[in-house]
């Protein structure tokens, strides 16, 4: 057996994972496991990956996890193009700076809208008004320092060429797009970043990629999307204690 | 000017900064910046590092915050021996899988736990309740468990027979609950054996000249008024 990458398309660093596999012509077995059926916490999945996390590489009999560690272990063992991830020192720092930060600053805070709007309701659970509010102003706090610092006057994060690191954050960006967040309105310089990440992507791989989650709210209105199994609810419910 | 490195051992990733550069004798002007008494939030600091955090890296002209990529770079940089971030694509991988897990976990549980119960009682005279306590405890008892299950496995260390990166950032994190009077090594003889490991590979001299000023953090005076009032709002929005 090849590559085999266990992904959800409604989980941004599996996204990240998907779009760079295919773009890089990566042959590899899709494995699709539906976070909101609870798919990933089946007996199968947690022989291969005991943190019950998605995504998930498979190879052989190696596995790993972690979004930014499965790009590094890609971009290295399939000899990507080197713009994704330069050897460069100066360009590699900045690309760790940048992943860095995403992990502290950006994955609790912008995942909380699409929890708040969509998820939450689906399992009857309530978020505090005073936690919504508090994450409306990280958001732009966060937005603010990504326009400032990450890009500053730069085509992409990291380079003048779009490296891991404006992969790991377009998803991101992208979610609470599709939650109706207003992101790029009032940014211009975000919204041009985000243009020219999704032109080098190229139109038809994004719509692939971010098809199912831009539907979500199409999807939550008219209640297609699954109810999670009560198996998933204590998972779900100390995800939504830790929003921050 | 050579390279400097802002720092201040109170905090866990500059241990591992500092621990790395000393083990791997780097030449380095140490800049310490005294978090508690918010020098960090200075004019001058924040030329260096506009996000106003710890660590930062200067080299020249060349700025750089973000403990695991400075690592990263003074790896590069230096030509260090090949243990600490190895070659080998599968070992390499472990070390990266592990230094991102922890930003969620690990580094979480671990700052949370000094804070509510050493710094918010002790330093900053605020009380926190019994039940966020026991909560932070919870979360950090389960962190361990998969770190020891799945993370260090009946290996050496993360990624196989020698230290790396990784285990570097976790034991400068897992001194932290043991600076703030949790005595997480007790009853895990794994991990006890894993620290003990550590500290050799690093050296014990180092080791503990690293973490002195985290295991007198009880003992630290309360803190002047005006100086919390500056520091309280970063400080809660780092542990919401
Ligand atoms: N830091 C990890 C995050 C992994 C993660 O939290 N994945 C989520 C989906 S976005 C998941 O699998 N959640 C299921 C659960 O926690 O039960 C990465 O970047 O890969
Ligand atoms: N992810 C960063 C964390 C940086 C960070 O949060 N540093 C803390 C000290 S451990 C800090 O400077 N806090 C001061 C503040 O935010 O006011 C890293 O690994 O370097």
């Amino acid at each position: 057996m090849g590559l085999e990458l266990y992904l959800d398309l409604l989980s941004q660093p599996c996204r990240a994972v998907y779009i760079f596999a295919k773009k890089n012509r990566i042959p590899f077995e899709l494995r699709i496991l539906e976070l909101l059926k609870g798919q990933h916490i089946s007996k199968e999945f947690s022989q291969i990956n005991s943190l019950q996390k998605l995504p998930t590489l498979k190879d052989g009999d190696f596995i790993l996890t972690e979004s930014v560690a499965i790009l590094i272990y890609l971009s290295s063992k399939y000899q990507t193009e080197a713009h994704w991830y330069p050897s460069e020192l100066h360009v590699r720092s900045r690309i760790h700076e940048y992943l860095g930060w995403h992990a502290d600053c950006i994955r609790s805070i912008f995942g909380a809208p699409l929890w708040i709007r969509v998820l939450v309701p689906l399992i009857g659970a309530q978020v505090p008004e005073e936690k919504v509010e508090r994450n409306k102003a990280a958001i732009n706090g966060a937005l603010q320092k990504l326009e400032d610092k990450f890009l500053g006057c730069r085509a992409f994060l990291a380079s003048q060429e779009v490296t891991l690191a404006d992969l790991m954050a377009l998803e991101e960006l992208i979610q609470l797009f599709a939650v109706g967040y207003d992101l790029f309105e009032g940014r211009p310089r975000l919204a041009a970043w985000r243009k020219r990440v999704e032109t080098f992507l190229g139109a038809e791989l994004c719509q692939e990629a971010h098809g199912p989650i831009l539907n979500i709210l199409e999807q939550a209105a008219n209640k297609t999307l699954p109810v999670p199994p009560p198996e998933v609810h204590p998972t779900m419910l100390n995800r939504i204690s830790r929003i921050p | 000017m050579g390279l400097e490195l802002y720092l201040d051992l109170l905090s866990q990733p500059c241990r591992a900064v500092y621990i790395f550069a000393k083990k791997n004798r780097i030449p380095f002007e140490l800049r310490t910046v005294e978090l508690l008494n918010a020098q960090h939030l200075s004019d001058a600091f924040a030329q260096v590092n506009p996000l106003k955090k710890l660590p930062a890296l200067k080299d020249e002209d060349f700025i750089l915050t973000e403990s695991v990529a400075i690592l990263l770079y003074l790896t590069h940089k230096y030509k260090v021996p090949d243990h600490w971030y190895p070659q080998e694509l599968q070992a390499r991988a472990r070390v990266d899988e592990y230094l991102a897990w922890q930003h969620m976990t690990l580094r979480r549980n671990c700052l949370r736990i000094l804070w509510h119960k050493v710094m918010f009682p002790v330093f900053l005279g605020e009380s926190v309740s019994p039940e966020m306590l026991a909560a932070t405890m919870a979360e950090l008892d389960q962190s361990l468990q998969l770190f020891e299950d799945k993370f260090l496995q009946n290996k050496a260390f993360i990624a196989g027979a020698h230290i790396s990166l990784a285990d570097l950032v976790a034991i400068t994190e897992l001194m932290h609950p043991v600076g703030a009077g949790c005595q997480i090594f007790e009853g895990r003889p794994a991990l006890a054996a894993w620290r003990q490991r550590v500290e050799a590979a690093v050296g014990e001299a180092l080791f503990w000249e690293a973490h002195e000023v985290i295991m007198k953090a009880k003992d630290c005076p309360p803190i002047d008024p005006t100086i919390k009032q500056k520091l309280l709002c970063r400080v809660l929005a780092m542990i919401q």
